[in-house]
């Protein structure tokens, strides 16, 4: 199966000589459907630099990136524009919602920005926004919704028309506490209905909904978190639960 | 004290027998917290002791008991009265830490990452569990394994910040690393 993001080896250097920054050094990771990675590090690792060459905002030193078997190296500025706007969805600490626009609005913009007609471009958008619970609020406009409101527009606008791979940079960073386990309860429902996501965040129980936490420290892949073989053994005793 | 008192705060629901308390107690801990029935017939007896119980039944071999008026108002003492036991100082996993950081190896760095992997291969399991269960009838287990996380989460955090502290202050600080033979010390060898 193709995998839905794939980092070979990728660096990243800022600069040249004496003020030459190794970013992300031989980076190696390989995002299956249906996954959750999260990538943990103290800041100045490397954790967003990770994520901008993911998503092709960015273009490695060295290494390839793939989305859906492309290597986005191979691909000219439109066609790579096009491959983000097909696959690639965004959600950020700040939500970036357009301030005159409804939900609805907001979220239909990127297809109809890519040429999908008004009328279909409001059809998947009422469906995103269903989908991350929004039912009701379409015609909303952001001043009106609460931040958690707000960051679920902003993650059905990243979802919107089946994209699959969802980028999201400290998406709860500016979210309460259970605000934010929404939030990843979104994008572990994404990613188990088949889509797939890279989580970028310094909050550990966050971080915990990922089938896969990797750290970075200077630029570099040091360790990765899969779960426990036996979650049993967590808990003594759990029989019925 | 958590155990009887948790036994009161359930006869005062309503008349149980031991057996009804284990099954109570175990459904609404997530069976974090196995008891056994004699444990509870233990339990009962010291409460009935000090007259926080009384047997009303006895019929088929179970004992029924139900909570008295001072029963009732222990037990309002004890939720009123906010839980003191401080956190322990003595933790291994702070003893670790401490040793590792004044020896060359091993790297202090790696002792905290492989702890903050397992800390976190723990989140990642009790969320896992907190992802399934979603409903209202959930709410006492959400609220154990919520403790259980944010505990986990507090590890990972003390961990974040020993590693950012090492960055602030560059090992050459640290203690050099002692002689691999070191002279004898008197004091310490004739010390009990």
């Amino acid at each position: 199966m193709t995998a839905v993001l794939e980092l070979r080896g990728a660096s990243r250097v800022f600069g040249t000589g004496h003020t030459e920054v190794d970013a992300l050094v031989d980076a190696s990771l390989v995002v299956e459907k249906g996954e959750l990675i999260a990538v943990m590090g103290p800041s100045g690792s490397g954790k967003t630099t990770l994520l901008s060459l993911a998503g092709g905002l960015d273009r490695p030193t060295d290494g390839a990136v793939l989305v859906q078997g492309t290597d986005l190296a191979d691909l000219s500025v439109a066609a790579l524009a096009k491959l983000r706007r097909h696959h690639v969805g965004y959600v950020f600490q700040q939500f970036n919602l357009i301030e005159g626009l409804t939900a609805a609005e907001n979220v239909a913009l990127p297809l109809e920005l890519d040429g999908v007609a008004r009328r279909p471009a409001r059809t998947a958008a009422r469906a995103a926004l269903a989908a991350v619970e929004l039912d009701g609020l379409e015609d909303r406009v952001p001043q009106d919704l609460s931040g958690g409101e707000q960051q679920r527009v902003a993650i059905a606008r990243a979802i919107v028309g089946d994209r699959s791979l969802l980028l999201a940079d400290e998406p709860t960073g500016a979210l309460d506490s259970l605000t934010g386990e929404n939030v990843l309860r979104l994008l572990r429902r994404h990613c188990d209905a088949g889509g797939a996501g890279v989580l970028v965040t310094h909050d550990a129980r966050f971080a915990a909904w990922a089938n896969r936490i990797v750290f970075l420290r200077d630029g570099r892949i040091v360790d990765e978190a899969a779960g426990l073989d036996d979650p049993a053994a967590l808990l003594p005793g759990t029989t019925s639960w | 004290m958590s155990v009887p008192m948790s036994l009161l705060a359930m006869l005062d629901e309503r008349p149980m027998y031991g057996l009804e308390l284990r099954n109570e107690f175990e459904a609404r801990t997530g069976g974090v917290w196995p008891l056994n029935v004699g444990q509870v017939y233990t339990t009962l007896g010291r409460l009935e002791r000090d007259g926080l119980v009384t047997l009303i039944d006895e019929q088929g071999g179970n004992k029924t008991y139900r909570i008295t008026e001072a029963g009732r108002s222990q037990l309002a003492s004890w939720f009123a009265r906010p839980d003191r036991t401080p956190a322990p100082a003595r933790d291994e996993l702070v003893l670790k830490l401490l040793m590792a950081l004044s020896r060359p190896t091993p790297d202090v760095l790696a002792v905290i990452q492989a702890e903050r992997r397992v800390h976190l291969e723990r989140l990642q399991e009790f969320t896992r569990l907190k992802a399934d269960a979603a409903g209202p009838d959930d709410l006492g287990w959400l609220f154990l394994l919520d403790s259980l996380i944010f505990k986990a989460e507090a590890g990972v955090r003390w961990l974040d910040a020993c590693e950012a502290r090492i960055a602030r202050h560059p090992r050459s600080t640290a203690p050099a690393a002692a002689p691999a033979e070191p002279a004898p010390d008197p004091v310490r060898e004739t010390s009990p």
